[in-house]
């Protein structure tokens, strides 16, 4: 129980008469990688988005770090750590592409870390992060020119540049090429070794098996499995959701 | 180019525009170009709010308005003192009257800051046109207020003696003069903190909020406190602008303080220039305040809005981004091929 770095308990969220989320609990590790996965609409975005505090949650509450979350502003939660990419990518289109993850470097990691030094410092680190992405050759350009699989990589790189303990990719991967893709979960697996927590919300079983230590499962708002990954795409109550019966 | 060469370089600037306009020495130069540089100082005031941060402000006559007014209420309570305060407290204040314009400015930034500070917190979690229309209604309230209002005039308005010159350190200048080269600095101001903001860590907040705030969030942008701050410095710019006005213009009246021409104006000039640096309104203003100063002229001062009106349906169409939109498309072009 100690080492848990995010804790959710009890979450509800609705939207008007449709309840999206329904008593989510779950509780994620220091240093662990899961993954997320569940049909569409089944309430993993909106679940990171209760997390992240771009939309409330009416029950239960989150923790994070030993703190209650509930009620703070995204900004905050992404002050103290939290950070996520967008599942539809949501670049700021009048801003470069270096710029674009200048700043959550500047209203994040370095208001964390003043001492960042000179602008030189903070140019060099945006193309760092989009090297990491491979977007470094594009750092000049505006989001416009980019494809979806490159804006995909931009929310990444965005993520990365707050510094967070726990990561939220939320399909960061969709669309990708199998080697794009095993390229993304190195560059995971690589931030997770560093100590960063993990979660990886994505359809693409064959990323999530190689990535995640453990995998949740939720199917309309309802979370029904929650496990090692072979148990859990062996458990019969996630075959019948995926597959029908 | 750093922050500093470009307020020395802007300051130059400014002094040769003085010193010819001071060599060709005409009266209607000063009278004009005042208008033209009030409305340089309302474009940037406007767009710290509506260029960098995308909230369009429709109020901006309001702002203009508290500053004419603040001016105005300073200058009664100025002329006498001991009717209007307690003994103690008008004798204190006894001395420091009558305020000189720059204090004037500077009070005038102070009470429309504070309104613009108090109009964000009250409106600022409406987004897009619903902003708006808050804004046209505080703008409406505030001219309600100041109809009914007796002190400074209410709606029959009230005339402001305007001294024929001005003498500082042995120097006589007339006071059309002196006022221009008030505005002219103010304009100057102006400016150089609109690009400060543009290349500040403020500026990447605000061009954040404008793209996406729910992204902005995410990256840590305190979006609510950077509103507040846009709202803040856009609204005292604006009443700057207008302190020195009753002074310019020797009467003011609600109806042509909160007039439609600076609410429009404020809105057509970054728009047609360009609303995402701090040049799109500086152009703006310079190309419609001119255009609307020799439509004056020549043609009719009514045809003003017109000229506005028609301008910025063809630039919504033709170069939504403006003018500076234009040059900064063409060179990402060229960045891409």
């Amino acid at each position: 129980m100690t080492d848990a770095i995010l804790q959710v308990n009890g979450l509800g969220k609705r939207f008007g008469g449709f309840v999206a989320l329904e008593d989510i609990d779950l509780e994620v590790r220091q240093g662990e990688r899961l993954g997320l996965i569940g049909p569409n609409g089944s309430g993993k975005s909106t679940l990171v988005n209760c997390v992240c505090g771009t939309l409330r949650n009416e029950t239960g509450s989150v923790h994070f770090a030993g703190r209650q979350l509930d009620g703070l502003a995204a900004h905050r939660r992404t002050h103290m750590g939290l950070a996520r990419s967008f599942q539809l990518p949501r670049p700021f289109m009048s801003l470069s592409v270096a710029d674009n993850v200048r700043v959550p470097l500047v209203y994040t990691a370095q208001a964390r870390a003043p001492a960042t030094g000179p602008a030189g410092r903070l140019d060099e680190r945006c193309i760092e992060l989009l090297r990491l992405v491979g977007l470094d050759g594009k750092a000049r350009r505006s989001p416009r020119d980019l494809t979806q699989v490159e804006m995909r990589k931009l929310e990444l790189a965005r993520a990365m540049a707050a510094e967070p303990k726990l990561l939220i990719a939320d399909e960061a991967m969709a669309g990708l090429s199998h080697s794009e893709v095993e390229d993304i979960v190195a560059l995971l697996l690589r931030l997770n070794a560093e100590g960063i927590t993990i979660i990886m919300i994505e359809h693409i079983m064959r990323a999530v098996m190689s990535f995640s230590q453990r995998i949740a499962v939720l199917v309309s708002g309802r979370k029904i499995a929650d496990g090692k990954p072979q148990e859990v795409v062996d458990n019969p109550d996630v075959v019948r959701a995926y597959l029908g019966q | 180019m750093r922050s500093w060469t470009f307020t020395l370089l802007a300051l130059a600037a400014g002094a040769v525009i003085l010193a010819l306009a001071l060599a060709i020495g005409s009266d209607y130069l000063f009278f004009a170009g005042y208008v033209v540089l009030q409305f340089v100082v309302l474009a940037t005031a406007w767009n710290v709010l509506g260029g960098y941060c995308g909230y369009v402000n429709f109020g901006s006559a309001a702002f203009f308005a508290i500053g004419v007014y603040t001016t105005v209420a300073l200058q009664k309570l100025g002329a006498n003192p001991a009717r209007y305060l307690p003994d103690a407290l008008s004798g204190l204040l006894q001395p420091l009257f009558p305020l000189s314009i720059p204090s004037l400015v500077v009070l005038g930034g102070l009470v429309a800051g504070v309104v613009g500070l108090g109009m964000g917190y009250l409106t600022l979690r409406l987004r897009g046109v619903f902003f708006a229309i808050a804004t046209l209604a505080m703008a409406v309230v505030l001219q309600t207020l100041v109809i009914n209002w007796p002190f400074v005039g209410g709606a029959r308005g009230a005339y402001i003696i305007r001294p024929e010159s001005i003498t500082f350190a042995g120097l006589t200048l007339g006071y059309i003069e002196y006022l221009f080269a008030i505005m002219l600095l103010l304009a100057i101001g102006a400016l150089c903190l609109a690009r400060l903001i543009e290349k500040s860590r403020l500026g990447y907040g605000f061009a954040a909020i404008r793209d996406d705030e729910t992204a902005a969030e995410a990256a840590g942008v305190p979006t609510l406190r950077l509103k507040l701050i846009a709202t803040t410095i856009s609204g005292a710019l604006m009443g700057m602008a207008g302190a020195p006005y009753p002074y310019y213009i020797g009467y003011v009246e609600p109806g042509g303080s909160f007039g439609l021409q600076y609410a429009v104006n404020a809105i057509a000039m970054p728009m047609i220039g360009g609303t995402t640096t701090w040049a799109g309104p500086l152009i703006g203003a310079l190309l419609l305040g001119s255009l609307q100063q020799i439509a004056t002229v020549t043609i009719s001062s009514a045809v003003n809005l017109l000229l506005v009106g028609v301008l910025l349906v063809v630039f919504v169409v033709v170069a939504p981004k403006g003018i500076i939109g234009l040059v900064l498309d063409r060179r990402r072009m060229r960045l891409a091929s």
